[in-house]
């Protein structure tokens, strides 16, 4: 049975903003899956609803075997939720925290002072357990985060944008503490994250989202493989690049497909990178557009999200970080 | 049920704790009543004079009035707390919990009971001491103001914890309780004896929270002989007004997680 199971979410905000636009995945146990989208794509949402916080207009969902519509305490009792923003109460010490949550799911006497003691451990806590969380450093609150998540052992993990926001060695050690929890506990975790390579790097199961829908669903491994082919990229010496002109030079030539032209940034796939630079170069030349350089790559997931969604995640992070959507979303 | 209450009294820790680690909060916020205890009880002394005023000296008849309208006061800023809870994202987190909703709330209003408790000892005491005040009703009398005052605060303070789950902006709580709180006072008998008010504020007062509490509280305290029938009563009603506005309170979470 899947430990997650999304059909047809939908879910609308006043203001006609339609965040889930009918979402459907599911989620093997054990796994980690990657819910990977920019900014707005609907990825807190999701989050939201599969953990009883927020319900959706409609479209059902199931998590640990039970529908979060019509039994969200089993939900809650299964699930452990690291939301997108801290959620550390700071007034209080680390090892409060701990306990509290702890209790709230019924644990008690020992065995909570022992998970409790165990947890401030294995997030490096173990020192600061007894200062007030307001004091801790940012990486420290969101391992106390995690933590909170994890104190009453639960068969799935939320973790919606775990490392956002950190420093990058900071995320990177984030990184190794996830893998680590994967492999250790047997957990099911689903996490969010806008970060392709964190996507990559963690998730053995990906669903990409934009604007409210799921636009692929595999492997990253697989996702990628399916674009068949590399990826040239060309730095154009142009200031900014023309692109309908660039798209008009290399739309005839065999084998080239996917034209994208950003500022100065060309990208097209091919199936045989290295063998289809010259004539790219050539077409250029022949339009009288000047290169600085090109580049072949395997394909990335950024690749992927450009197939599925026709623009690149760089574009859609800024086209989402204009007020209208950026502001509802921090609340 | 047993969950409910374990969830609650585990809520309640967080905040007992967090008020003791600042008592200074609870002298600053007896300033305000203070000054009306002593300065208005100074200012308005010779009001028992008056023929047809039910008590004999003004300390006597206003100490139980400003005990429960401390109570009210700090109440209704009780979803302040609530809305820092969720600007931290506190709120969302126990809310995936499998805690009670009501355990929610009764932490905070656990606190602000505590509050009321020293409170109420405190402006007893000056009444007594510095204001000369008299009480017949004893330590019975006291507990029964104090009673009325944790009744009327924990209706109040659900209803403040609803209210700013369902705007979520501090303004707007703010603006609500301060143009609520000091009129619900005046149009009561805390500070006047109804007998010499306008008919229709005595007729208002009836349907008045806070003159519920402030008739308890009086007749237990300063009667020779107390009317227990009128001091149960109004605990009664007081009583049955909690349990409506914790309902309220829990429809708001309702409310809320559909916002969200
Ligand atoms: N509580 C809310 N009220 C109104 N609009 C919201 C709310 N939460 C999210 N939205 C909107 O729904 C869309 C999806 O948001 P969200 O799920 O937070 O995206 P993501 O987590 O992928 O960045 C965005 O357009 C956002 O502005
Ligand atoms: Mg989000």
């Amino acid at each position: 049975m899947a430990a997650i199971e999304a059909e047809e979410l939908v879910k609308t905000y006043p203001g006609e903003v339609r965040a889930l636009d009918g979402v459907s995945f599911s989620v093997e146990p054990g796994t980690i899956f990657g819910l990977l989208g920019p900014n707005g794509a609907g990825k807190s949402t999701t989050v939201k609803i599969l953990t009883t916080l927020s319900r959706p207009d409609s479209g059902r969902a199931t998590v640990a075997g039970h529908d979060v519509l019509a039994d969200p305490a089993a939900v809650r009792r299964a699930v452990g939720v690291v939301g997108q923003r801290n959620a550390v109460d700071g007034e209080a010490t680390g090892r409060e925290n701990l306990l509290l949550q702890g209790r709230l799911y019924g644990l008690r006497g020992r065995e909570l002072t022992a998970r409790v003691d165990d947890l401030l451990e294995r997030f490096r806590l173990a020192d600061a357990g007894d200062r007030f969380a307001k004091g801790y450093s940012g990486g420290m609150q969101r391992r106390l985060d995690v933590a909170l998540g994890l104190v009453a052992r639960p068969q799935v993990l939320f973790l919606d944008e775990p490392t956002t926001g950190l420093d990058p060695e900071v995320r990177v050690a984030m990184w190794d503490e996830i893998a680590q929890l994967a492999r250790e506990e047997g957990l099911t975790i689903l996490l969010t994250t806008h970060y392709l390579e964190e996507a990559d790097q963690l998730a053995s199961q990906l669903a990409i989202v934009d604007r409210g829908k799921v636009v692929a669903e595999g492997g990253p491994e697989q996702l990628k493989a399916e674009l068949r082919g590399d990826t040239i990229l060309v730095e154009l010496d142009d200031g900014d690049g023309d692109g309908p002109a660039v798209e008009a030079a290399l739309g005839r030539l065999d084998g080239v497909r996917d034209v994208a032209v950003e500022g100065r940034a060309l990208r097209a796939r091919a199936d045989q990178g290295a063998r289809a630079v010259p004539a790219v170069l050539a077409a250029l030349e022949g339009a009288g557009i000047p290169v600085a350089s090109v580049t072949v790559a395997r394909a990335s997931l950024d690749d992927v999200y450009l197939r599925y969604t026709g623009r690149t995640f760089e574009e859609a992070e800024e086209s989402q970080a204009e007020p209208a959507g950026a502001g509802a979303e921090e609340r | 049920m047993s969950g409910v209450l374990a969830d609650s009294w585990f809520m309640a820790q967080r905040h007992l704790r967090a008020l003791l680690r600042q008592p200074a909060w609870i002298v600053v916020t007896l300033v305000q009543p203070v000054m009306w205890l002593l300065l208005f009880g100074a200012l308005f002394k010779a009001i028992v004079e008056l023929p047809g005023f039910g008590a004999d000296s003004y300390a006597d008849f206003l100490t139980p009035g400003i005990v429960v309208m401390t109570a009210l006061f700090s109440a209704g800023w009780a979803g302040m707390g609530l809305l820092q809870d969720y600007d931290r994202g506190i709120l969302d987190r126990f809310l995936t919990t499998p805690a009670s909703r009501v355990s929610i709330l009764a932490g905070p209003l656990a606190q602000q009971s505590l509050v009321t408790i020293v409170q109420s000892l405190i402006i007893v005491g000056l009444g007594l001491l510095v204001a000369d005040a008299s009480f017949p009703g004893g330590v019975l009398g006291v507990i029964v103001v104090i009673v009325a005052a944790i009744l009327l605060g924990t209706a109040v303070g659900a209803l403040s914890n609803a209210l700013a789950l369902i705007v979520r902006k501090e303004e707007t709580v703010i603006a609500t309780v301060t143009s609520l709180t000091l009129p619900l006072s005046f149009l009561s008998g805390t500070f006047m004896d109804l007998n010499l008010a306008p008919d229709w504020i005595a007729t208002v007062a009836k349907f008045n929270p806070l003159e519920w509490a402030v008739v308890a509280g009086r007749e237990a305290l300063t009667a020779e002989s107390v009317d227990w029938a009128v001091v149960g009563t109004r605990l009664g009603l007081l009583a049955a007004l909690v349990v409506a506005c914790f309902v309220v309170a829990t429809r708001a979470f309702r409310s809320y997680q559909r916002s969200v």
